[in-house]
């Protein structure tokens, strides 16, 4: 193997790259259209005027809105209270568990007390029960307070968590030079000062990636939405709804609808993501990897 | 750091309570030694948690613990009543409340105990004061010491409240579930469930051979699913990676954009996406007719076949995450020393060999805790199973599963569709169990491994 490569004419070498690359870029085209299909599927459907949940060709025969028109003032699933509701939980969880998720990760990174090392222990055990295993019990407290169907529990059920998922954030603080919070402690500033004032400015891509999170958290959810709502259809929230919408009887009437809501819902976020998509990357990383 | 040294100095070297000093009545009466040092602010405090404590308890905790002892005695029923010939339906006990609130009392006494403990220092604090002759502070001192000193206080009680209320207590009340009979056969208010001690996890076991029959093939598929799962897209993913950030490559940020679309989608249109597009008369399948490759009646069923339906999901798992797995990669590959690529290379080492010896060590070294969480999430992977194939297919040899159900989805199935919620919480603890004793492992032998000279 060694010699032949090293007797190789430096031409022969350039092809091989040449050849590699190319290889490589087809790779990578057709992986990219395997994973691009799925989605052009979902908007071309959205679009589509043929109607019926499936169609022989790929690229619709006419193109209209009315889909979209039909989904917005669909009075039978109504798509339009589905996603304001959705939207409005998930507003109220980004603000709500962002802001715990921050202030417990720098408890944590920043202050020593006897509690810090007995609360991580029991995150971490709580964090191993599957999430919904105790979903019956969260519906018998909530409806011991009368809060049950109601977009307020839903939020506090999404929030509540917020004080355990701190591993990624707590990391991202750890690795601010402590440096910063002594100069301010000799200026005298008091540890909440040091958190607004010192530690926060430096944040940015914790903040945005914690609240990334949690707001997208209240769209993809089912379990806990679909317990707590019941019946209530105008409480659902989008996931819950669509899930129905296609359900197997009304797949054929409903599934251009159905396509025309996952665009709706999908660009807003796409576009968000895209944007943050290096903070995203930075705080993943930050998190994923041990220092 | 002098001042904390000195805290903590005082701290140790509190005086005891003896019987001859009269902070000692905070043993019985809560607050008193603040009280007798002038705050008073804090001692009413301390003083209506235990009133409230005692009065609670008398009124009703007490009670409330006897209910969780026999979990209800009176079922519901007709009675008639006396002096009237027609019966009335009378409320019987309803176990499920009487559990919940005997959960309650329980957490209600932890906190009061905490709040007791509390009282205590603080009154050894208070005959400090009095004994070395400095007044203590006041109540505003304290409260101002909230955004400082104690400033986790402040910044852990709501935190600590959402997760007694939302986590802790509805756990250990699921947990205390799988010791109960409380299943379609026993459902509040109509009926009263009861403990029955650890049978739940003995039918699971096999003294029951249809739940053990069930249970034992999903774990096995749960356990098959998340080693695969994990480890296909673990490898495709930094294959994907090492692909876009090839020498040579152009559009980098192009090539990484398109796949990343993949995450920034909720989960569950995706999911639902797919699972038309592999329909019988989904575009797969119609492709694959139009094209001449199949005919009408030959469409693949991918979703209703056993071993077809597996492999889907786990096709469909890649489509989700290797994008995932190839954004956290793509970052720690250009983190290796390419020295080590370039000495490999001069040995005549080949790409694959590279891969193995090189890139994948370097990779696991540095991500074995990303390896561990997702490993995990796989066990308790819902979204994949529940939105692609709800288990299906069905098979009349398990107990209320499909072929492709993990432990998660049929504990979800059991509670939802079936209200069988003792099964339910015996399986949660079973995944916990797994879930616990692989995360201890695995990170048991990443801190042993002492291979930190070999990269870094």
């Amino acid at each position: 193997m060694t010699g032949k490569k090293s007797s190789r004419p430096i031409s022969g070498a350039r092809a091989r790259r040449y050849a590699s690359d190319t290889a490589a870029y087809a790779a990578l085209i057709i992986l990219s259209v395997i994973w691009i299909v799925p989605i052009l599927w979902v908007v071309f459907t959205a679009f589509r005027v043929e109607p019926g949940s499936f169609s022989a060709d790929f690229i619709p025969k006419g193109v209209t809105f009315q889909n979209f028109i039909d989904l917005w003032n669909n009075t039978v699933y109504p798509f339009k209270t589905w996603f304001f509701n959705t939207l409005i939980v998930a507003v109220c969880t980004c603000l709500l568990s962002t802001l715990l998720t921050l202030t417990i990760s720098y408890v944590l990174s920043r202050m020593r007390f006897k509690f810090r090392k007995p609360y991580m222990n029991m995150a971490l055990i709580l964090g191993m029960f599957p999430g919904f295993m105790s979903m019956i019990a969260v519906y018998y407290v909530l409806k011991a307070v009368g809060m049950t169907q109601s977009l307020t529990a839903l939020v506090l059920v999404y929030s509540a968590g917020a004080g355990i998922n701190f591993y990624i954030c707590k990391g991202f603080f750890d690795t601010i030079p402590r440096a910063l919070d002594e100069a301010a402690k000799l200026d005298g500033a008091t540890n909440a000062q040091i958190f607004s004032k010192v530690i926060m400015p430096l944040s940015g891509p914790i903040i945005v990636y914690t609240s990334l999170m949690a707001f997208m958290a209240p769209w993809g959810d089912f379990i806990f939405a679909k317990i707590l709502m019941g019946d209530n259809y105008y409480k659902y929230t989008v996931a819950i709804g669509m899930f129905q919408m296609i359900a197997k009887d009304n797949i054929y009437a409903y599934f251009r609808q159905f396509a025309a809501g996952c665009v709706c819902i999908g660009i807003p976020i796409i576009v968000m993501f895209i944007l943050m998509q290096r903070l995203y990357v930075e705080g993943v990383t930050g998190g994923a990897v041990k220092s | 750091m002098a001042k904390t040294e000195k805290k903590e100095k005082t701290k140790s070297s509190l005086p005891k309570l003896t019987s001859n000093t009269p902070e000692s009545i905070s043993i019985g009466i809560m607050g008193f030694a603040n009280f007798m040092n002038g705050q008073i602010i804090k001692g009413f405090l301390f003083l209506a948690i235990e009133a409230g404590y005692l009065w609670f308890m008398i009124t009703s905790g007490i009670s409330a613990l006897n209910g969780l002892v026999t979990l209800g005695t009176q079922k519901q029923g007709w009675v008639t009543p006396v002096g009237s010939k027609i019966p009335i339906l009378a409320d019987g006990d309803n176990s499920m409340i009487m559990m919940i609130y005997g959960v309650a009392v329980i957490v209600l006494t932890i906190i009061f105990v905490g709040a007791y403990l509390v009282n205590l220092h603080s009154a050894r604090q208070m005959l400090a004061y009095r004994l070395s002759g400095v007044k203590a502070p006041g109540f505003v001192y304290d409260m101002k010491s909230l955004t400082d000193q104690k400033f986790h206080v402040t910044l852990m009680t709501p935190s600590i409240i959402g997760i007694l209320l939302f986590t802790i207590l509805p756990l250990i009340f699921m947990i205390l579930i799988a010791f109960t009979n409380y299943d379609k056969n026993h459902q509040p208010p109509g009926n009263l469930f009861e403990w029955v001690g650890i049978s739940n996890f003995v039918n699971m076991l096999g003294a029951d051979k249809l739940l053990s029959g069930t249970f034992f093939p999903v774990l096995g598929w749960t356990l098959i699913w998340a080693v695969v799962a994990t480890g296909s897209n673990y490898i495709l993913g930094i294959m994907l990676a090492l692909l876009i950030n090839k020498k040579g490559i152009r559009f980098k940020g192009m090539w990484r954009t398109i796949f990343v679309l993949t995450i920034a989608l909720p989960q569950f249109i995706t999911l639902l996406v797919m699972r038309n597009m592999f329909n019988e008369y989904g575009p797969i399948n119609e492709f694959l007719v139009s094209a001449g490759i199949l005919t009408n009646a030959t469409r693949i069923l991918f979703l209703n076949n056993v071993l077809l339906a597996r492999i889907t999901v786990l096709v469909v798992n890649l489509w989700i995450g290797v994008p995932y797995t190839m954004l956290i990669s793509s970052g720690i590959l250009m983190n290796i020393p390419a020295d080590m690529y370039e000495a490999a290379k001069i040995d005549g080492a080949s790409p694959f060999k590279l891969f193995v010896k090189i890139t994948m060590p370097y990779m696991i070294f540095v991500t074995t805790p990303y390896l561990i969480t997702q490993f995990i999430g796989n066990i308790n992977n819902f979204n994949v199973i529940f939105l692609l194939t709800g288990g299906n297919p069905t098979t009349s040899s398990y107990y209320q599963a499909g072929k492709t159900d993990l432990l998660v989805t049929w504990l979800y199935k059991l509670t939802v569709n079936n209200r069988d919620y003792s099964y339910a919480s015996t399986i949660g603890i079973v995944v916990f169990v797994i879930t616990a004793s692989v995360a201890l492992i695995t990170y048991r032998n990443t801190v042993s491994y002492k291979r930190e000279e070999e990269f870094s």
